[in-house]
């Protein structure tokens, strides 16, 4: 099949996908948890169901209380999610109360979170080094694995690919529906790095077998080549993680949610990304090069 | 062919083996007639100095068991640059022991060092009543050295010891010695100034008598006294195991060296919370198991039924492995886990498009297997090191300070980076080896 006939077309679905998620991340950024900021997470039940009309109610309860409130969201049907600065778990027992004589119920604790600012700062820090290394790590095994500037460089850009898409999907959700961004989401993000190059990798290996093997062949008849005999295993290998992705995101608990669309999103900008984006790449590469000379 | 064999016989017993530790403690058969209860037996091996002791159950984390994770910040100002160390792990023993008393089971107090920050992280699973907690455990120690009261007689109890005015603060530091003439270890105290005059009182009017160590209003040791003291440095001699010295040093340099604490990081799940957690991501991890297990057999056939076979085999040794460790599963964890089964499968699909391929072109279904192997062998390596050195990152094996050491991220990275391994190991081993054996009784029809 002639895959690389439509190779613009590839970057043009990928810059659909990327351009949104890029400004969103330039113009209103990622929205960091608690993990990050410090403050209070409260998730507590009611029996009956609270309305989103109640929140405000709940929010001016509290504030009067001399504390103060973030955001108010639901959590699952009967759960309520309370951000605030840090507070200790007597006022949150205060709070309680409150809610407790305005709703005639006492709400049940089912979580509750505090982490220091000192801490978040410092998570911050360790996080960058984390990413730092990670991905320090993930190039230098691709440079080595490729002794090649054109292959490595082009992994690489499809990792970014990658990486941005999910950034990118994550700035926009938190802009329109408040998700924040958690230590499980930067580990889902390094996890996501190094997935990405591991199918780029299975790629790239055939194409360079198939260039030892026929040597005379024009480098986009081998692309196409490689692509027609390395798309079923990518996408059959990436269906079996997204039944189990999407078994836990539709059956598993509240608590890693995100962390499994996190998961999802960067799985499937992967299994893109390896054949549409980063064997195009090295069409294109090889064309410059043939146009210079 | 006798290697083949083997390995054969190896994988039944590896798989059996695992079976075995992945039983649940009891089970009950009910059967027609037949009505008893199976027992499975914990491990306790014990050779020479080495002991393995495992009870074989899957160890839950906070999020999952419900309970409190807390960050306390230690306060070292008061506290010299050398003795530092010695005062936060004092610290921690301290709060273990007041945790014990809580009546709190299979708690965990972990110190920890970042920069000049000294830190206390405690572990509570199933309490949820946190404030009482944290006073109990924020509380400094308090060291008291009391007497007999003057009437009392040898059948003296524990009541009739009386507060002197001698307390941890006139304590500098204590530490393990080695007695010179014995060889056996001893517990040294070395008092302040102020402290040497007091004990020397002390020591001088209970001449043959105990003077007990209370710690938190507990007796912590009560030697008798030999010969009245002044020079402020006295040991405490006795039968003392090291093991036993170094306890008692750690405890009385908590009276020595107190250093105040405070929260700055709790989490707290309930209980419920954390039983749906377990039943959601139980149920969802069989779904996806069992949506990944019919892909494969409706996708590649008989070798997909095989490598369903090995998949499971994989399971089961994976949780074999959580239970011998012993890993704390975590939500997170459990998501390394469930996605690291959706990746397994990958070699295998490596390995069985590579065998298509070649008989596409010809080669008879045994050559294709065994080249199939051997070839997909390269990317199937290079793929995974990628996720390993990942995990290595993440779980940060060696508690650098620049790096995380939040609970949640390594137990991900844990179980991911052992599914990984083990993947490795049943996608390519013992795939094959099933493989090869249906194809060899195949072959002979």
């Amino acid at each position: 099949m002639n895959f690389m006939k439509f190779k613009w077309l590839y970057f043009v679905i990928s810059a659909l996908v990327l351009i949104p998620g890029i400004v969103s991340l330039v113009d209103y950024g990622l929205r960091p948890a608690i993990d990050f900021t410090g403050g209070t997470l409260l998730e507590l039940r009611f029996e009956k169901e609270i309305n989103m009309s109640e929140y405000g109610e709940i929010k001016k309860l509290i504030e009067e209380k001399d504390f103060e409130v973030s955001s108010v969201q639901s959590s699952g049907e009967e759960a309520i999610l309370l951000r605030l600065k840090p507070i200790t778990k007597d006022d949150a027992a205060t709070i309680k109360t409150v809610l407790a004589q305005n709703f005639e119920e006492m709400p049940e604790e089912v979580r509750f979170e505090t982490v220091g600012p000192t801490l978040g700062k410092e998570l911050l820090t360790k996080t960058l080094m984390a990413i730092v290394l990670a991905a320090g790590f993930i190039l230098a095994y691709v440079a080595w694995r490729f002794k090649n500037a054109k292959f490595g460089i082009c992994a690489i850009l499809a990792m970014f690919h990658d990486s941005f898409i999910l950034l990118g999907s994550f700035s926009l959700m938190g802009h329109f529906w408040g998700v924040e961004v958690n230590t499980l989401f930067v580990t889902a993000v390094l996890t996501i790095l190094s997935l990405s190059v591991h199918d780029t990798v299975v790629v790239y290996d055939r194409i360079r077998e198939s260039q030892r093997l026929l040597p005379d062949v024009p480098f986009e008849q081998l692309a196409n080549k490689t692509v027609t005999e390395t798309l079923p295993r990518n996408i059959n290998n990436s269906l079996t993680i997204i039944f189990m992705l999407l078994a836990l995101l539709l059956l598993g608990g509240e608590t890693i949610r995100w962390f499994v669309v996190a998961f999802l999103i960067g799985t499937i900008a992967g299994t893109y990304s390896s054949t549409f984006t980063a064997v195009p790449l090295l069409v294109v590469w090889e064309q410059l090069k043939a146009k210079k000379v | 062919m006798r290697k083949r064999r083997f390995l054969l016989w190896f994988i039944v017993g590896l798989t059996l083996v695992s079976l075995l530790i992945d039983l649940p403690s009891q089970i009950q058969l009910k059967f027609l007639k037949i009505d008893k209860t199976f027992q499975r037996p914990a491990i306790n091996l014990a050779l020479g100095r080495f002991h393995f002791q495992r009870d074989l159950e899957i160890k839950k984390g906070i999020d999952l068991a419900g309970g409190t994770h807390l960050v306390f910040q230690a306060d070292m100002a008061g506290i010299k640059q050398e003795d530092k160390k010695a005062a936060l792990e004092s610290a921690a023993e301290n709060i273990q022991r007041r945790v014990d008393l809580f009546g709190v089971s299979e708690a965990i107090v972990q110190t920890s060092k970042l920069g000049e920050e000294y830190r206390l992280i405690v572990e509570l699973p199933g309490v949820e009543e946190t404030s009482q907690a944290i006073d109990l455990i924020g509380q400094t120690a308090q060291l008291d050295f009391k007497e007999l009261t003057p009437e009392a007689t040898a059948a003296a109890s524990l009541t009739d010891f009386l507060s002197t005015d001698l307390t941890g603060k006139d304590l500098a530091r204590s530490q393990v010695q080695f007695d010179p003439n014995t060889g056996e270890p001893v517990v040294s105290l070395k008092f302040s100034d102020e402290g040497a005059k007091k004990f020397s009182e002390i020591t001088g009017r209970n001449l043959g008598r105990p003077v007990a160590i209370f710690l938190d209003e507990l007796p912590v040791t009560i030697p008798q006294v030999k010969e009245q003291i002044t020079t402020g440095e006295a040991v405490i001699t006795g039968e003392f195991t090291l093991e036993q010295a170094k306890k008692l040093s750690v405890q009385l340099n908590a009276g020595a060296l107190p250093v105040p604490i405070k929260v700055i990081e709790q989490r707290n799940i309930g209980a419920t919370l954390g039983i749906q957690s377990i039943q959601k991501s139980v149920r969802a991890g069989l779904i996806g198991l069992l949506m990944v297990i019919l892909f494969m057999a409706a996708y590649y056939g008989r070798l997909g039924i095989l490598a369903d076979l090995g998949l499971v085999i994989y399971g089961m040794i994976t949780l074999a492995l959580y239970k011998l460790i012993p890993v704390t599963l975590t939500l997170p964890g459990v998501a390394g886990f469930l996605l690291s089964v959706g990746m397994a499968v990958d070699s295998n699909i490596l390995i069985f498009e590579r065998m298509k391929e070649e008989m596409r072109v010809g080669k008879t279904r045994l050559l294709a297997m065994e080249l199939g192997f051997g070839r997909a062998w390269d990317s199937i390596r290079d793929a995974n090191v990628c996720t390993l050195i990942t995990c290595f990152i993440l779980f940060n094996p060696f508690d650098w300070s620049f790096l995380n050491t939040s609970g949640m991220v390594r137990g991900f990275a844990l179980t991911l980076g052992l599914g990984v391994l083990l993947s490795l190991f049943t996608g390519i081993v013992v795939t094959r080896t099933i493989l090869r054996t249906f194809s060899r009784s195949e072959a002979k029809r």
